[in-house]
C-alpha cells in the first residue's frame, strides 16, 4: 500500500469522502411506468429541489406541488428529501417524482442541472453509496449486474447506436483536437526543433474550424433532436379514418376520445410516449376536410401546421374506403397508415413502395408492431434503452469541449502564453475522451515523434 | 570476509542516481555506504555535458527543493546557461546548463565527501545477499561481504552492457569500462521481468580541428540563470555553436546503412524516439534537407567538443565521412568514436511506487535500470530510492509524491503503472497538472515536506523560511492595498497597461487582468522594489493562474479519491462483462493497484471505470466474507 501524504488507508464510511459536487440522473428507466423519478445527490440536493417546487422540504416527507423551471410549469408531482447519511448514497438526496413522459422528465432533469447539479456518470450514485458504506454485498451484486448490463449496452451501443454520422463526426473532431495538441505540445516540449508555434494565425484558424464543426454536430443531426426533445410525430388524415384510435393504440391509454362521429377531435391532443426506447411526442390532429364549423376549421388549420412542423407524419387512411395517394405534401416525412384492415380483409404489414406504407388494424392491433418498427427506421433510431442516457452524457461532454475550445480561442486572441492554450486544449480533449476513450500522454508523445523530427 | 560495519543503506553505483540516493539516505541520518567500481568516475556525465532542459529542469529544481545535489553541482559547473520557452509561460519555462564535465564531477565529489553518515568504497559488486525474500547486503568481486537493511541498485547501462559500432560489438558499460555481468546474471535469476534498451552517443571532436567561426553562435543568457534556489557562483561563461547536416551527409549515411547495427537487426533493444541517432533521422524524415547539430564544449579546459545531434553507431569510416561532410567540420579530428550501447533494464511495473522491488523487500532500483534515460531522471529516482531505502531501514512508511505535487510523482507513477517501452524521458506534456508544477514554485511545493522527511538541512531551511516570510508579506500587501480610480496612481498604471482603471480595485484583482503586470505595480510605487525579482514573478504567476489552478482542484480531488480506492490484485478482467476485449487485455497486463491508475490506461472511459469499481467492491466484500467465514 502506497502511503500518501494524507495517509488514507482505504477505510469506508461516511465522512471519508468529502462531499464534492452534486449529481443528478433519471432514476427510472425511460418510458417504463407512469411515474418518473429524478434523483439528486450531494450538497446542493435540498436547495435545488426546494427551488424547483417552491416549497420547503422536510426530511423523509413527500411534498406535493408544481415543478417550475425558468418560470415555466414543467410538471406536477412529489418531492422528497433524505438528509445524509440516512439516504441511498449517504449524502443529502432529493427525489422528484413526476408523471410526465420522458420528454417532461428530461425537462425536469434539465432544470435540476441548471440549478447546479451535473449529470451523474453511470454507476456514480452506486459509487457514492459504496463509498459511504450504504450497500451490503447482496445489493452491491445486484447493482453491479445492472451497471454491467447498462455498460455492456453502452459499450456495444453508445457510439455505434448514435447514428453512424454522429459518431464519425465526434471521432473526426477528436482526431483534430489531438493533432492540434500534438502541434502545440511539440512546440512546448521541443523548442529547438523549429515547430512554428502559435504564429501565423494557424492555430487560431484550426480552433475556429473545430468550433464550427462542433457547433454543427451539436445543433444538427437527427439524434441530437431525438435526444433533446424526442421525435414529434403528427397523425393526420381525413375525418374518421381512425387517427385517435391509432393514438390510443400506440399509447395504450384512452387519452383521446374516440367516437365514430366525424370531427370529434377539434383541437390538438398531445401524448408523450416511448416506443421501444424511442421517446415520441405524438400529436393527434383534427381531420383534414373543408370544415364548416369555425372551431373545427381552426383545428384543421392547426393540424396542417403540426404536419408541417413534425419530424414524421403518419397519414391515416381508411382501408375499407379505399386508399389513394397521400393528401398532405410532407415529402420524405410521411408514412401512410392503412387502418381498418379488419374491415377490408387486407393482410397486415408493410407494403413495398414509396412513400412507405403499412397496413394495420387499430381495433385488433394487427400490424402495429410493423408500424412501430417502420417509425423507428424512418427517424433513424437504432439505439437500445441505455443509449438514451449515454447520449445525454455525450452531449454534455461536447458542451464542455466547446467551452474549453472557446476559452482557447479567446486566450489565443488575447496573446496569452502557449501553456494556457495548451491547458484549454487538454480540457477539450479530456471531455471528448469521455466519449471516445482517453488518450494518454504517452500516445500524445508518440504522435509528436511521428509527426516531427525531434531530438538531438 | 564479512565487513565489520553494518549499514542501514548500501547504494551500488556512483552515477547520478547513486549520488543522490547515497546523499539522500545519509541526510536523513541513515548509516550509508556508496559502492562504486571507480571512485574517479563518481558524478561522471557519460552522455552530453548538460543538465536541465524542458521537463528535466523541473526535476532538478524539485531535487534542489529537497536539498539534493544536482542543481548546485550544475550551477558550479554551468558554462553556458539558458532559459528555454521563456515566451510560452512560466510553467513550461525551463533552465538548461551546459556543464563542464570536470567541474561537475568535482562538485559532486566534494558534496559526497562532505556528507555526514556517508562512506565510499571502491569495488565492483557481484552478488546480492537475500535472506528469505528480503535484501540483506551485497558481495563484492573479491569476496567481501557487506550487510545492510536496504540496498539501492543504480547500475545504469552496466548490466549486460554491449557496445556497438558498425557490425562489431563488445561487452562494455561505458566506453572503456567493463560491464557488470556477474550482477546482471544474479538479478536475472530474480522473478523480475527483464528487457533490453539501447542508447547512443555521437563521436567527440577535437576543438582545434573545428572551424567554429563558420558556425552560428549560441550564447547563454546574461546573467546566467541558476538551477538552485541557493545561489551558487557560476564559472566563466562560453558560447555553444550550431552546425547543420546537409544532403551530402545524408547520402553518406544512407550508403552506410547496411553496416548499421540498428538497420541490420543486430540491436534488439528499443531506442528513444525523441533522441534518435542521425541514421534514424535520415531514414524516418527523408524529406528533411538538414538537421541541426548543437556543438557543445565539454568544458572550459577540455579540448573536446560534443556535437549534439549526430549520435551514431555506424562504423568508424562512415562516422569520419559524415563528420567531414558538415560545414565547419571538414577537417575535424574525432577524439572518441560514437557508439550505441544496449543494456538490461528491469520492467518498472515490478516496482512499488517507493521504487522498492515487489520481489525482494529492501531492494530498491533507481535510474537507467528502470528503463529511464537522462541524468535528471536518474537523479530524481535516486533521491526517492535513497530516501525510501533509509525509511525502510528505519521502519518508516515510504514517501511517494503525487502527480499533482511534483514531476517526481509523475515519473514514479508513469514508470510503475505504464512501464517503459523505450527509454523514459521527462516532458512537460507528461504532467497533466503542468500549470501548478513550475520551476519557480518547486520549493513551495516540496521544501517543507522535505524538511519533515529529514532531507532538508538547516541552511536551506533558513533561506526558505526567509523567502516564505517575504512572499507572505508581498501577498498580504496585494490583498490589502488598492488603487483608487481617477487618481494619479491609476493614471500611472493605465499608462503602462494601456487600459484605464474604471473603478477602485484591490491590487490582487488588478493583477488578475490580462493586461496587468506586477512590474506596473512596482513602477507605480504600489509594491516595493526591494522584493526579489524571482519572488515578484512567482507571485504574479500565482495570482494570474489562480483560476486555472482552482479548476484543476476538482480534477485532483477526484484523482485522490480514486487513488484511495484499491483494486484487488486478483481481479480477473477477462470475466468482467461490459468491458471491451482491448480494455480487458490492457487491464490484465497493467493490473492497476487503484482506480486512479486504471483511469490512466489509454482508452479508459467513465463507464468502464465505474464498472471496475463495482466489481472491485464486490470482490473485496466477497473476500471479507470468506475471511470472516474462515475465522
Amino acid at each position: 500500500m502506497v502511503c500518501h501524504e494524507e495517509g488514507r488507508t482505504g477505510g469506508r464510511g461516511a465522512g471519508l469522502i468529502a462531499p464534492t459536487d452534486t449529481i443528478a440522473a433519471l432514476a427510472t428507466p425511460p418510458g417504463q411506468g407512469g411515474i418518473g423519478i429524478v434523483r439528486v445527490s450531494g450538497p446542493l440536493a435540498l436547495q435545488i429541489a426546494q427551488r424547483l417546487i417552491s416549497r420547503q422540504l422536510l426530511p423523509r416527507r413527500a411534498v406535493h406541488g408544481r415543478f417550475q423551471g425558468n418560470g415555466e410549469l414543467i410538471d406536477e408531482g412529489l418531492a422528497l428529501f433524505f438528509p445524509g447519511p440516512r439516504s441511498f448514497t449517504g449524502e443529502d438526496v432529493a427525489e422528484l417524482h413526476g408523471h410526465g413522459g420522458p420528454v417532461v422528465m428530461q425537462m425536469l432533469l434539465d432544470a435540476v442541472l441548471t440549478g447546479g447539479a451535473r449529470l451523474a456518470l453511470p454507476g456514480e450514485f452506486t459509487e457514492r453509496a459504496f463509498l459511504n458504506g450504504k450497500l451490503d454485498l447482496a445489493q452491491a451484486e445486484a447493482v453491479a449486474d445492472l451497471i454491467a448490463a447498462a455498460s455492456a449496452a453502452a459499450a456495444k451501443g453508445a457510439l455505434r447506436s448514435l447514428s453512424g454520422q454522429f459518431s464519425q463526426n465526434v471521432r473526426r473532431i477528436d482526431e483534430d483536437v489531438l493533432k492540434l495538441r500534438v502541434h502545440v505540445e511539440a512546440a512546448i516540449d521541443f523548442p529547438d526543433e523549429e515547430v512554428e508555434f502559435l504564429s501565423e494565425g494557424r492555430v487560431g484558424k484550426r480552433i475556429d474550424g473545430l468550433l464550427g464543426a462542433l457547433a454543427e454536430l451539436m445543433k444538427g443531426g437527427r439524434q441530437g433532436v431525438l435526444l433533446n426533445q424526442g421525435v414529434n410525430v403528427a397523425i393526420v388524415g381525413q375525418p374518421n379514418v381512425g387517427k385517435s384510435s391509432l393514438l390510443n393504440r400506440l399509447s395504450g391509454e384512452e387519452a383521446a376520445i374516440v367516437t365514430d362521429m366525424p370531427g370529434t377531435t377539434r383541437d390538438l391532443l398531445k401524448v408523450d410516449l416511448v416506443l421501444d426506447g424511442l421517446p415520441i411526442r405524438l400529436v393527434d390532429t383534427a381531420g383534414i376536410r373543408h370544415a364548416q364549423d369555425p372551431i373545427e376549421a381552426e383545428g384543421v388549420r392547426r393540424a396542417r401546421s403540426q404536419a408541417a412542423a413534425a419530424d414524421l407524419v403518419l397519414e391515416v387512411q381508411d382501408a375499407a374506403a379505399g386508399c389513394g395517394p397521400p393528401i398532405e405534401s410532407t415529402a420524405g416525412r410521411t408514412v401512410l397508415v392503412e387502418n381498418k384492415i379488419d374491415l377490408s380483409g387486407a393482410s397486415p404489414g408493410l407494403v413495398a413502395g414509396a412513400p412507405p406504407r403499412v397496413r394495420i388494424s387499430c381495433r385488433t392491433g394487427a400490424g402495429i408492431a410493423d408500424l412501430v418498427g417502420l417509425l423507428k427506421k424512418q427517424v433513424g433510431f437504432t439505439g437500445e434503452g441505455a443509449a438514451f442516457s449515454a447520449r445525454q452524457r455525450h452531449l454534455e461532454a461536447l458542451d464542455r469541449t466547446q467551452t474549453a475550445l472557446r476559452s482557447a480561442a479567446e486566450r489565443l486572441a488575447a496573446g496569452a502564453p502557449g501553456e494556457l492554450i495548451a491547458e484549454d486544449l487538454r480540457l477539450a480533449h479530456q471531455a471528448l475522451g469521455e466519449i471516445t476513450g482517453e488518450v494518454s500522454a504517452d500516445e500524445l508523445l508518440g504522435n509528436i515523434f511521428r509527426s516531427f523530427c525531434i531530438g538531438k | 570476509m564479512e565487513h565489520p560495519e553494518t549499514y542501514d543503506v548500501i547504494v551500488i553505483g556512483g552515477g547520478h542516481a547513486g549520488c543522490e540516493a547515497a546523499l539522500a539516505a545519509a541526510r536523513t541520518g541513515a548509516n550509508t555506504l556508496l559502492l562504486t567500481q571507480s571512485i574517479e568516475t563518481i558524478g561522471q556525465m557519460s552522455c552530453n555535458p548538460a543538465i536541465g532542459g524542458i521537463g528535466k529542469s523541473h526535476l532538478v529544481r524539485e531535487l534542489d527543493a529537497l536539498d539534493g545535489a544536482m542543481a548546485r553541482a550544475a550551477d558550479l559547473a554551468g558554462i553556458q546557461v539558458r532559459v528555454l520557452n521563456a515566451s510560452k509561460g512560466p510553467a513550461v519555462r525551463a533552465t538548461r546548463a551546459q556543464a563542464d564535465r570536470d567541474l561537475y564531477r568535482s562538485a559532486m565529489r566534494t558534496l559526497i565527501g562532505e556528507q555526514d553518515n556517508l562512506r565510499v568504497f571502491q569495488q565492483s559488486v557481484v552478488d546480492l545477499r537475500v535472506e528469505g525474500s528480503a535484501a540483506a547486503g551485497v558481495v563484492t568481486h573479491m569476496g567481501l561481504r557487506f550487510r545492510a537493511a536496504s540496498v539501492v541498485l543504480t547500475t545504469g547501462t552496466f548490466l549486460g552492457g554491449r557496445i556497438h559500432m558498425g557490425l562489431r560489438n563488445q561487452p562494455g558499460g561505458r566506453a572503456g569500462e567493463a560491464p557488470s555481468n556477474a550482477l546482471a546474471e544474479r538479478l536475472r535469476a530474480l522473478p523480475l521481468r527483464v528487457g533490453r534498451l539501447k542508447t547512443g552517443t555521437p563521436p567527440r571532436l577535437d576543438r582545434r580541428s573545428v572551424e567554429l567561426s563558420a558556425l552560428a553562435e549560441q550564447p547563454g543568457d546574461d546573467p546566467p540563470p541558476s538551477l538552485s534556489f541557493l545561489p551558487q557562483a557560476h564559472p566563466r561563461q562560453v558560447c555553444c555553436h550550431i552546425a547543420e547536416t546537409n544532403p551530402a551527409t545524408h547520402d553518406i549515411i544512407r550508403q552506410a546503412l547496411h553496416q548499421s547495427p540498428l538497420y541490420s537487426g543486430v540491436i534488439e533493444g528499443a531506442g528513444p524516439r525523441y533522441c534518435p541517432s542521425i541514421e534514424d533521422k535520415v531514414v524516418r524524415f527523408a524529406d528533411r534537407a538538414k538537421h541541426q547539430i548543437f556543438v557543445e564544449p565539454e568544458g572550459l579546459t577540455s579540448g573536446e567538443l560534443y556535437p549534439n545531434g549526430i549520435s551514431t553507431s555506424l562504423p568508424f569510416d562512415a562516422q569520419l565521412a559524415l563528420v567531414h561532410s558538415i560545414e565547419g567540420f571538414e577537417k575535424a579530428h574525432i577524439t572518441r568514436p560514437g557508439y550505441a550501447i544496449e543494456y538490461d533494464y528491469f520492467d518498472p511495473r515490478d516496482l512499488h511506487h517507493s521504487l522498492e522491488t515487489k520481489a525482494v523487500s529492501g531492494l530498491f532500483f533507481a535510474g537507467q535500470i528502470n528503463g529511464t534515460t537522462g541524468y535528471e531522471e536518474a537523479a530524481a529516482q535516486g533521491l526517492l530510492a535513497g530516501l525510501n531505502a533509509a525509511r525502510q531501514a528505519g521502519g518508516l512508511a515510504p514517501w511517494v509524491p503525487r502527480r499533482d505535487e511534483a514531476y517526481l510523482g509523475v515519473m514514479l507513477d508513469d514508470l510503475v503503472t505504464q512501464g517503459a517501452n523505450e527509454p523514459y524521458r521527462m516532458f512537460t506534456s507528461r504532467a497533466e497538472f503542468r500549470l501548478r508544477l513550475r520551476e519557480d514554485n518547486a520549493d513551495l511545493r516540496l521544501t517543507e515536506r522535505g524538511r519533515s522527511l529529514g532531507l532538508v538541512g538547516a541552511a536551506r531551511w533558513r533561506a526558505f523560511a526567509a523567502k516564505q516570510a517575504e512572499r507572505k508579506r508581498l501577498l498580504a500587501s496585494l490583498e490589502s492595498a488598492s488603487v483608487k480610480s481617477g487618481g494619479a496612481v491609476a493614471q500611472a498604471l493605465a499608462a503602462q497597461s494601456g487600459k484605464p482603471i474604471g473603478e477602485d480595485v484591490r491590487l490582487v484583482e488588478y493583477l488578475r487582468r490580462p493586461e496587468a503586470g506586477i512590474g506596473h505595480l512596482v513602477n507605480a510605487g504600489l509594491v516595493s522594489s526591494a522584493f526579489a525579482p524571482e519572488l515578484l514573478r512567482q507571485v504574479e504567476t500565482e495570482v494570474k493562474y489562480a483560476g486555472y489552478i482552482r479548476r484543476q482542484d476538482a480534477e485532483i480531488a477526484k484523482l485522490r479519491r480514486h487513488e484511495a480506492m484499491a483494486l484487488p490484485q486478483g481481479l480477473n478482467y477477462d470475466d468482467l462483462p461490459g468491458l471491451s476485449r482491448e480494455l480487458q487485455q490492457k487491464l490484465g497486463q497493467a493490473k492497476p493497484a487503484s482506480l486512479a491508475r486504471a483511469a490512466r490506461i489509454p482508452g479508459m472511459t467513465p463507464a468502464a471505470l465505474s464498472l471496475l469499481l463495482t466489481h472491485a467492491r464486490k470482490q473485496l466484500a466477497g473476500d471479507a466474507a470468506v475471511a470472516a467465514g474462515n475465522e
